[in-house]
């Protein structure tokens, strides 16, 4: 009987590595859903990626294509001088919620509606992993964080952003969804949007943006599979999975 | 090509195009804006891209991005601008990006005005951006200096993989004169530099990272180490200074930029009067010509330096003469320009000193 493969490293996940996130962070699973994107359209090798200044800074140790470093938040910014110069090439940024949502603010708005032909993975986990779980322009209201230490108060710190929504009420963008990473259940849905973000950018479509909703089990204090459910149950009432634009 | 009258900063921005340069990242900022607004229709006409970004942050960082291709790309900006692209210069340091900056340099602090200054000389050599690293500075002291400087720039930039800033201010930026633009030499664009960012494909799956992250000290000091033995390499190549009538000199002017212009027209008319007077003019301020000041110590017995700020090369100027000339400092700043005059009548009461103590004048 032949042998039938059912699961197998992707060849773009550089053999024989093990990440640094923490055990049951979903960080993970979304660079696997990027390698088995760039595995399936056959694109590693025209591909470069802007790895960001957060949990994922070391990602190019995992993920086998050419990379660039961008400051905090400047990926957007980074990625448009790149692909201006090279629109033959595909460029990706990976960013977390600090990263895009507050320092990186600027930056992503512009990109998105200037419309640059660039795919970005926006990992939304209410939280700033790296720098030890401080407020995050995400974190929801009542989370407590290390700067929040009796939850986020709006009458102190706002309201959290909603990045997909806001970034949809821009004429410009052309593919803006969200989707989790939390159950497996959700990978379907997250794998189908980095594939149609990076198509839509082959097609040369336009800015395409996939916010990840995400866990940081470390930071949030929880278990891993507790931090999962805690997603589901109180991430996505406030952060609706969906899609908020799509230009086809 | 013959001399044609034309704007400080189009000239400029034409004298980048003709050294190769098709990306331009840029926001507007006076005095400079003509620079941007004349690449937004020249760089489209030779098949070069021009974006206008949401701000220098932006700007900078696109150089950075673009620069990674191995291309040449350039920004401009004044001072206010360049405070905010000091972190991506920082990062375009560490990750040996070749990038060219223009500063048109504007009078500070803060908002300050828009009128021409040399108050960002610290900036620009040594206090842009965070860590340990230098950045080339080429100080323009003519329009046709820029227009030639544009060229070396981007050389540099390439040669070294650093970023290379042309430091003119206002008065270049602003003023209109007759110079040639000849036609420069580019990059060889059929080759891919061999670090560039992009090829993967070309180079049968062997990737590239760009990078200035080392969190292992050790792995970081040699990454360091590597940046400052290339500085050192510039320091002894790159070097340039010009030395006007100082042989015989008993008082030397130490300018850079328009200042040194000005005051080759002092020493011009204080040499007619009969006072041996001459200028030490710095072309490249980082690395700065240490060895040429210190070449006039036999012969010169006051050193006086002119700046369109508060005396912000001084502290190189004492270093290159190894603190063994008396250096004394005439300068005006806010968009205030040292003139003639002014400069002569510091001069002579200087040489009026030095008779008192016995000098030959
Ligand atoms: C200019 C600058 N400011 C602050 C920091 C410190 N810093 C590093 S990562 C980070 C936040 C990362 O949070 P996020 O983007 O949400 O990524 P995560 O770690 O959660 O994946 C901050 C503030 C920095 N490196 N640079
Ligand atoms: S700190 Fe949070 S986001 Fe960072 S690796 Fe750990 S679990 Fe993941
Ligand atoms: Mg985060």
């Amino acid at each position: 009987m032949a042998e039938k493969i059912v699961y197998q490293r992707p060849k773009s996940w550089i053999e024989g590595v093990h990440t640094h996130y923490c055990p049951g962070c979903t960080h993970g699973i979304i660079h696997r859903m990027i390698c088995e994107t760039l595995d399936e359209l056959d694109i590693r090798d025209i591909t470069t990626g802007i790895a960001p200044v957060g949990c994922a800074a070391l990602m190019y140790g995992y993920i086998d294509t050419d990379f660039i470093e961008a400051p905090h938040g400047r990926a957007p910014a980074v990625a448009t001088g790149f692909k201006r110069i090279r629109p033959d090439r595909l460029i990706f940024t990976y960013q977390g919620d600090g990263d895009l949502a507050s320092i990186g603010m600027g930056e992503i708005v512009h990109a998105a509606n200037r419309s640059e032909n660039i795919t970005v993975i926006f990992v939304n986990n209410a939280i700033y992993g790296m720098t030890g779980g401080q407020m995050a322009p995400t974190t929801l209201l009542g989370q407590k964080t290390t700067t929040t230490p009796d939850g986020r108060d709006p009458q102190r710190a706002g309201y959290p952003i909603r990045v997909s929504e806001l970034l949809a009420s821009l004429a410009s963008p052309c593919y803006i969804e969200r989707v989790s990473a939390a159950k497996p259940a959700h990978l379907h849905g997250l794998k189908k949007a980095i594939r149609k973000a990076f198509r839509n950018q082959m097609e040369n479509k336009g800015f395409s943006l996939v916010e990840v909703l995400s866990t940081c089990p470390t930071n949030w204090g929880m278990r891993p599979t507790v931090a999962c459910d805690w997603l589901v149950n109180n991430m996505i009432p406030y952060y609706p999975l969906g899609v908020f634009k799509d230009f086809e | 090509m013959g001399k044609t009258l034309m704007k400080g900063t189009e000239a400029i921005a034409e004298a980048a195009i003709q050294a190769g340069c098709r990306y331009f990242y840029g926001y507007p900022i006076t005095p400079q804006n003509e620079i941007p607004e004349y690449m937004s229709k020249r760089l489209f006409e030779v098949g070069g891209v021009y974006v206008q970004a949401e701000s220098e942050v932006a700007a900078s960082n696109m150089i950075l991005g673009g620069g990674t291709t191995g291309e040449r790309v350039m920004t401009s900006s004044s001072s206010p601008g360049i405070s905010l692209m000091s972190e991506a210069i920082s990062y375009i340091a560490g990750q040996e990006v070749p990038v060219v900056v223009v500063n048109v340099v504007r009078a500070g602090p803060g908002l300050g005005g828009i009128l021409p200054s040399q108050s960002d000389y610290n900036q620009a050599t040594c206090g842009i951006g965070h860590g340990d690293f230098n950045m080339i500075v080429l100080a323009p002291g003519s329009l046709q200096e820029a227009v030639d400087m544009m060229q070396k720039s981007f050389d540099l930039a390439q040669k070294y993989r650093i970023p290379v800033m042309l430091l003119c201010d206002g008065v270049i930026g602003q003023i209109m004169e007759a110079v040639e633009i000849p036609p420069g030499h580019g990059k060889n664009l059929s080759e891919p530099e061999k670090w560039a960012c992009g090829y993967m494909k070309e180079r049968g799956g062997k990737r590239t990272i760009i990078r200035s992250l080392f969190l292992d000290p050790e792995e970081l000091e040699a990454h360091n180490r590597k940046l400052e033995a290339k500085w050192h390499e510039i320091e002894k190549n790159e070097t340039s200074c010009e030395k006007y009538l100082t042989d015989d000199a008993e008082v030397v002017i130490s300018a850079f930029g328009t200042v040194g212009r000005i005051a080759r027209t002092a020493v011009d008319d204080l040499r007619a009067e009969g006072y041996r007077v001459g200028l030490i003019r710095p072309l490249v301020i980082s690395p700065f010509p240490y060895d040429d000041f210190e070449s006039l110590i036999p012969g010169c017995r006051h050193i006086l330096d002119v700046e369109m700020n508060w005396g912000q090369m001084l502290k190189d100027v004492n270093r290159g003469v190894r603190y063994r000339l008396p250096v004394s400092f005439y300068g005006r700043s806010g968009g205030m320009c040292p003139g003639v005059s002014e400069i002569k009548e510091e001069c002579r009461r200087i040489f009026a000193k030095l008779s008192g103590e016995g000098g030959d004048q």
